[in-house]
């Protein structure tokens, strides 16, 4: 969206704007770049198989990444999400194996849509948490959601005591089966994940563009006392943020226990700094107000091939963790000098204008 | 020059120009300071005595004249480089540190050392506390600052420029925050200051004052110096008849029209200040459809707060709020401006933008459920048309609604606030300063459609401290003065002296106040 402005509305083809362009550029640039790379360099990297490995990766972490897109567009920050990720997985798995004890004698089970509700709410639960703490006892979002990580990666580890919940195939007499759909199924061809991933990310990008609560999202990171002047319900707009992010974090906990059929209170762990990662990768300000859930996917994708590709040639796990580092700095530099050089061309336009 | 010279001149101000990106604020000046005097400053907001004030403490440097001190051409590259020549400033903002103790600011980059053994505070806070008690501040020197009401702030002030002994002491309107008896104790220091030899630069808007302390008195208008005289030798209307001047500014005359029935109304609102007391005090005022009503009044006389409290900004306020004779009970600004309230801030920048916003959307942030389909779609033909719409009437120029808001000048960004508001239909406008910080010819325009809006029956009020534009503008005008509407006039009846005075009634009222009660 972005990059198509910079080329339509500076029409003088001077250095500084043709640098914009390719600044402005940047994210899409870096994935053809890890693409091109990986394709010469690793074995076997645009085989269909691996692609489609690949993106049920990038999946996971692209929807958490489109969660802490939008609460960091509003200036905030959701750390919780990979425990979100831990609790929910254990939630669903928890619900297939065991259901819902009622004391006396009974045990409730729910077939498959309804554990994917429930734990979706869950998310959305604690989500709705992190958002009132933040707008109602004005915790700063770093606090909050650290605190929430906590609590809810402990509540992970509580309900199965540590343990893995395993086998979730479920019993056909208690209509629980089916759960593997979701984590190995296919529809034409794609992996299921993939069309969550598509339809949620479809209606994010609408959300943000078309609906009022996304103009206000942006609004509130961009100047959160002017939005308050202008009548936007501010602590609404937070919840929201939160909320999203709590079930975008809650969807990844149910396609990983449906992946491997097996809930890991552990699961999740440190998944937030790469959705973070993400986000930046894809032209999210940190400082809020600016970021496009497009760029973010790209961004997912960047980070989710480079570790991938990395794999493949054999580069060791902690020079993995070197070269991301770098990626992210680096795309930070760059986005710094892209808002200095367009401050730039503004005022030269400005004085041009006169 | 006319003036006697009996005191000698300490530093002098040659032909100074400062030029900022595209304003001129201070236009070819010369100004003497006198020793052992108090050199008076007065003008309009926005006159140019801040800007000539900050050049002399090193805050700014002058883009063209010289500066020169006893007679030898210096240049001040920092605040620091200027106290180390003897002069001291206090700032109309204060500068102080809220989160460490009055004597830890006082002594700030230049605190007491024994050594290694770091910091002497028991001789930091012993020299402190001559400072503040030749101030009878009352004040100890270890409290911390942020717990000190705004006046006793300013006297912590007063207090670090006085113990840096300097030669010339710049006060940048040291009154506006303190209570009478505050203001006796200073015009004492400043009187010892004076036998001292020190100059006192003294910048203030209440006349009375001047016309008490002041020695020499320098008018300033439009960044020019438009009158010096001896203090002794003019009244309150020579002051007044310099800082305005005779050539009027282009105004949007005033179209005949029937004022309505009354559309808004307000009752006894109060505000409570954080450090005391009260920011708006009792208010009540009210306005029919299509009036104009200005509320003039200097700084910190609580404008801003009760357009504010009208919004519903502070939860705290209390007081009743009509719109066309009904009662407003929901105190969130969303409801509000649902019934029929707009306000348009002060601060453009900080209240009224959001800058990483395009100028379309910055213009239906406050209305974007106008143009909902279906309940959640925002239907862009329907925005783009209103987009359009409101560009036109109110002549933004925008090439191209898409760019961002901040690629525009000051002015074309005002319009786009009043656009925002204006989008929500409001029935009450409340214009915070409108024509702040914009060129003279967005000022016109700006003025132009509040006419143009009033005459279409909205009623208007708006804030300025700008003698000639409430003269020219209102239909009614109210005066502002320490929380306080101290008087209500209508234009015909209203002069500029009758509004000067009223504008600092507030304080005299509570100075009598004051003495009442001891006595």
């Amino acid at each position: 969206m972005t990059t198509a402005t910079a080329t339509e509305k500076v029409p003088s083809a001077d250095g500084g704007s043709i640098l914009l362009t390719l600044m402005k550029a940047r994210t899409f640039i870096a994935l053809f770049a890890v693409i091109a790379f990986f394709s010469i360099f690793a074995p076997n990297f645009l085989s269909t198989a691996n692609i489609i490995l690949m993106s049920k990766h990038v999946a996971l972490n692209a929807f958490l990444a489109m969660g802490m897109t939008f609460v960091i567009i509003t200036g905030g920050i959701d750390l919780s999400v990979g425990s979100i990720v831990g609790l929910c997985g254990m939630v669903a798995g928890g619900l297939i194996l065991n259901g819902i004890d009622l004391q006396f004698g009974y045990t409730m089970y729910f077939n498959v849509v309804e554990v994917c509700l429930i734990t979706l709410v869950v998310g959305i639960l604690i989500g709705a948490v992190n958002g009132l703490l933040i707008t109602k006892l004005n915790v700063a979002p770093f606090i909050a959601t650290l605190g929430t990580l906590y609590v809810a990666r402990g509540f992970a580890l509580l309900s199965s005591d540590g343990q893995t919940f395993p086998n979730l195939v479920g019993k056909e007499e208690l209509a629980t089966t089916g759960f593997g759909f979701l984590g190995s199924g296919r529809i034409i061809g794609l992996p299921v994940s993939i069309w969550i991933l598509i339809v949620v990310a479809l209606a994010a990008a609408y959300v943000a563009k078309y609906v009022p609560i996304g103009r206000q999202i942006f609004a509130v990171g961009g100047n959160e006392r002017a939005a308050r002047m202008s009548g936007i319900r501010v602590d609404r707009v937070k919840m929201f943020v939160y909320m999203f992010s709590g079930f975008c974090a809650a969807i990844v906990g149910i396609v990983i226990s449906s992946e491997l059929m097996a809930s890991h209170p552990a699961t999740g762990n440190s998944f937030e700094l790469n959705a973070i990662a993400a986000a930046v990768l894809g032209g999210t300000s940190m400082s809020g107000g600016r970021g496009t859930i497009g760029g973010t996917i790209i961004g997912a994708f960047v980070i989710g091939i480079l570790s991938d590709g990395l794999v493949m040639m054999g580069v060791s796990s902690f020079w993995q963790m070197v070269i991301k580092g770098i990626v992210i700095i680096v795309a930070v530099v760059v986005d710094q000098a892209q808002r200095r050089l367009q401050q730039q061309v503004t005022l030269m336009q400005l004085a041009k204008k006169g | 020059m006319a003036l006697t010279e009996t005191h000698d001149t300490i530093l002098k101000l040659d032909d100074v120009t400062k030029v900022y990106s595209g304003i001129v604020a201070v236009k070819h000046a010369s100004l003497e300071l006198k020793r052992g005097a108090v050199n008076v400053l007065v003008g309009e907001n926005g006159a140019g005595k801040s800007t000539l004030m900050r050049m002399i403490a090193g805050v700014e440097k002058p883009s063209l004249g010289r500066i020169l001190l006893d007679g030898k051409e210096v240049e001040f590259n920092s605040p620091a480089d200027a106290q180390k020549h003897g002069i001291g400033m206090v700032f109309q903002e204060l500068n102080l540190f809220g989160n460490l103790s009055v004597a830890e600011n006082i002594f700030a980059t230049r605190e007491i050392i024994r050594g290694l053994r770091g910091i002497d505070h028991k001789a930091q806070i012993a020299k402190a506390n001559i400072f503040l008690d030749k101030l009878d501040a009352g004040i100890s020197a270890e409290t911390m600052v942020e717990d000190l009401p705004i006046g006793q702030q300013q006297l912590v002030e007063i207090a670090k420029a006085i113990s840096l002994d300097t030669r010339i002491l710049i006060l940048d309107e040291p009154t506006s925050a303190l209570s009478a008896a505050e203001v006796d104790i200073l015009f004492k220091v400043i009187n010892e200051l004076k036998a001292q030899g020190v100059a006192i630069v003294y910048i203030s808007h209440r006349l009375e004052e001047l016309m008490r302390i002041g020695d020499y008195i320098t008018v300033l208008r439009d960044g020019q110096i438009t009158g010096q005289a001896m203090v002794r030798d003019i009244d309150t209307k020579w002051i007044v008849r310099s800082m305005i001047g005779s050539d009027a500014k282009d105004f949007a005359k005033s179209l005949d029209h029937k004022l309505g029935a009354e559309a808004f109304r307000a009752e006894d609102v109060c505000l409570p200040r954080r450090t005391g007391g009260l920011a708006v005090d009792h208010l009540s005022i009210s306005v029919k459809a299509g009036e104009v009503l200005g509320i003039y009044g200097l700084m910190g006389a609580g404008r801003s707060e009760f357009f504010e409290c009208v919004i519903g900004q502070h939860p705290h306020s209390t007081g009743k709020i009509f719109v066309a004779g009904e009662e407003v009970v929901a105190r969130d600004t969303s409801t509000r401006i649902r019934k029929g309230l707009a306000l348009i801030p002060e601060d453009r920048q900080r209240e009224g933008l959001v800058q990483v916003l395009s100028i379309a959307s910055n213009l239906t942030l406050a209305s974007l459920e106008k143009f909902v389909k279906f309940g959640f779609h925002i239907a862009g033909d329907r925005e783009k048309s209103a987009i359009a719409e409101s560009i036109r009437s109110l002549s933004i120029k925008a090439p191209n609604p898409d760019f961002d808001v901040t690629s525009m000048s000051g002015g074309n960004q005002q319009k786009v606030v009043i656009g925002k508001a204006l989008m929500t239909n409001p029935k009450v406008l409340l214009m915070d300063e409108p024509s702040r910080g914009i060129d003279v010819g967005a000022k016109a325009d700006v003025f132009r459609t509040m006419r143009k809006l009033a005459g279409e029956g909205l009623a208007i009020l708006f804030s300025t401290s700008d003698l000639e534009e409430v003269m020219a503008l209102s239909d009614r005008i109210a005066v502002m003065s320490n929380g306080r509407i101290t008087t209500i006039l209508d234009r015909a009846d209203a002069t500029e002296e009758l509004i000067v005075r009223a504008a600092s009634e507030g304080h005299k009222s509570a100075e009598q106040k004051s003495i009442r009660e001891t006595a």
